[in-house]
């Protein structure tokens, strides 16, 4: 379970989070859409400690996430994140790029963090592409290697953020696809995504921020059919 | 007029010698390099330390290093430490110049590489749970490398040249400094320095050629 307790964070005198309350429960998806600059990647990097907070508390299985008692490698590992930007790691082939964490940071021997990196990219779809540089590969391949890069440390929990953003439109359905399998198969995720009619088929609550506040949570239904934040129904009318 | 004749016996006869010499020549230049990397990496630790004093020490270092000529950067350790009382012998005189020159160029080189890559490398190894210095081990530093690896390779090709000052604070046991020294017993000017240019050409494209196989076996991406 993550809960986000109030949660505030400014970038000098831009309060950029006002006072954040979620909880995403255990085999739930969440996706949280909103105008840019609303907070939302803000938000996915103050939940995997990657950026600090000023005040209030984000818990992850009760493990404070900002606590200085608080190893965050560790806690890293139990949260993967991707980024709308890819970030393949060029040197490292596929397989090798997948590999990396598990043998590095989880200490496996490579031939058991090999079988891992298999798996998971045949699951994304990749299972040809093992041993090729990532140079090799489209927008989509590379962005499905690096959902298999994070699902190598087996999370309990991902997030993610607008990784279909900075996709050629044809390479949107097949990373989309990925993201549906894992809601399927009952992964824990939040996903800040700009794809709507995603958002409505895989989400069991989706968010809606606004310039810092989260102006709306509902289930796809109401959140769709029956808006009620002003400024959510002028977001949806605009995107849609 | 050219009454000159070409002798070229004598020459050839100092080919081993000549050989030994580049082997010096080729020692200088190799320590010279590996010190020169030891302390560019001090250099651009200093430089990204944010602290005043440490990056404004490197700063300086680069600068001189990069700004004056390199044989004056070899008399500054032999007379210049001199003039303090540090007496270096010819060979330490002239590596510590040419390590000091190299640490500024290469300082600069790796400053450079370091900031081709973008610091969502470094966030994606974080997010995978990689403390600092491992995302930079495993992450940052390969993709460094390559990127520095030629321009490394021309500092060494560099430096295989630069030994040749070592003549001017009596260097005499690498390639130059022999050539030097059986021109002045024999006054076969052209011959033997037509010789010992050739040997440094050759040392010089070897190691050229060598970088290029090992970059070829390094950097498949
Ligand atoms: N590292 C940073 N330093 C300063 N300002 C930042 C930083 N990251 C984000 N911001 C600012 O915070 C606001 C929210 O950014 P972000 O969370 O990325 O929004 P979103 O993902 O919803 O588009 C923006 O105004 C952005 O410019
Ligand atoms: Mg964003």
């Amino acid at each position: 379970m993550i809960e986000i307790q109030n949660v505030r964070k400014s970038f000098g005198q831009l309060e950029v989070l006002k006072g954040i309350d979620l909880t995403v429960n255990k085999g739930e998806v969440l996706t949280v859409i909103g105008g840019s600059g609303s907070g939302k990647s803000t938000l996915l990097t103050c939940i995997n400690g990657l950026e600090p907070i000023d005040s209030g508390r984000i818990l992850i299985d009760g493990t404070e996430v900002h606590a200085k008692s608080t190893d965050l490698n560790k806690l890293r590992r139990k949260v993967g994140i991707v980024f709308q930007q890819w970030n393949a790691f060029p040197h490292l082939t596929v397989v090798e790029n997948v590999m990396l964490a598990p043998r590095k940071v989880l200490g496996l021997p490579k031939a058991e963090a090999r079988a891992i990196a298999v798996k998971q990219l045949s699951h994304v779809g990749l299972g040809e592409k093992l041993d090729v540089y990532p140079s090799r590969l489209s927008g989509g391949q590379q962005q499905r290697m690096a959902i298999a890069r994070a699902l190598a440390m087996s999370p309990d929990y991902m997030l993610f953020d607008e990784v279909t953003s900075a996709l050629d439109p044809q390479l949107v359905g097949e990373v989309l696809d990925t993201l549906r399998m894992l809601a399927r198969e009952g992964m824990t995720m939040i996903c800040v995504t700009h794809e709507m009619k995603f958002a409505r088929e895989v989400s069991d609550r989706v968010a809606f921020f606004h310039q810092g506040v989260m102006m709306e949570i509902a289930p796809p239904a109401e959140f769709f059919g029956n808006p009620r934040a002003p400024e959510l129904q002028k977001f949806l009318s605009a995107t849609h | 007029m050219f009454n000159y004749t070409f002798r070229w016996n004598q020459a050839f006869n100092a080919l081993p010698r000549l050989l030994e010499g580049a082997l010096v020549t080729l020692e200088i230049a190799l320590l010279s390099m590996l010190i020169g990397i030891v302390i560019a990496i001090l250099l651009t630790g200093c430089r990204l330390s944010g602290n005043r004093v440490l990056s404004a020490i490197a700063r300086t270092w680069v600068e001189v290093a990069r700004n004056t000529p390199a044989l004056f950067q070899i008399y500054m350790a032999h007379f210049g430490l001199g003039a303090f009382g540090i007496h270096l012998s010819p060979y330490t005189s002239l590596l510590a110049g040419i390590a000091f020159n190299n640490a500024g160029y290469l300082a600069e080189n790796f400053r450079g590489a370091l900031k081709a890559i973008p610091d969502t490398q470094t966030r994606a190894g974080r997010s995978l749970g990689m403390p600092p210095i491992q995302a930079f081990r495993l992450i940052v530093m390969p993709q460094m490398l390559r990127i520095a690896f030629l321009p490394a390779t021309n500092q060494m090709v560099w430096a295989i040249l630069m030994t040749s000052l070592g003549v001017t604070v009596g260097m005499n046991t690498d390639l130059a400094g022999i050539t030097q020294e059986l021109n002045a017993r024999s006054f076969r000017t052209f011959e033997f320095f037509a010789m010992a240019a050739v040997i440094y050409y050759l040392i010089a494209k070897a190691v050229t050629l060598a970088a290029r196989a090992l970059a070829w076996r390094m950097f498949r991406y």
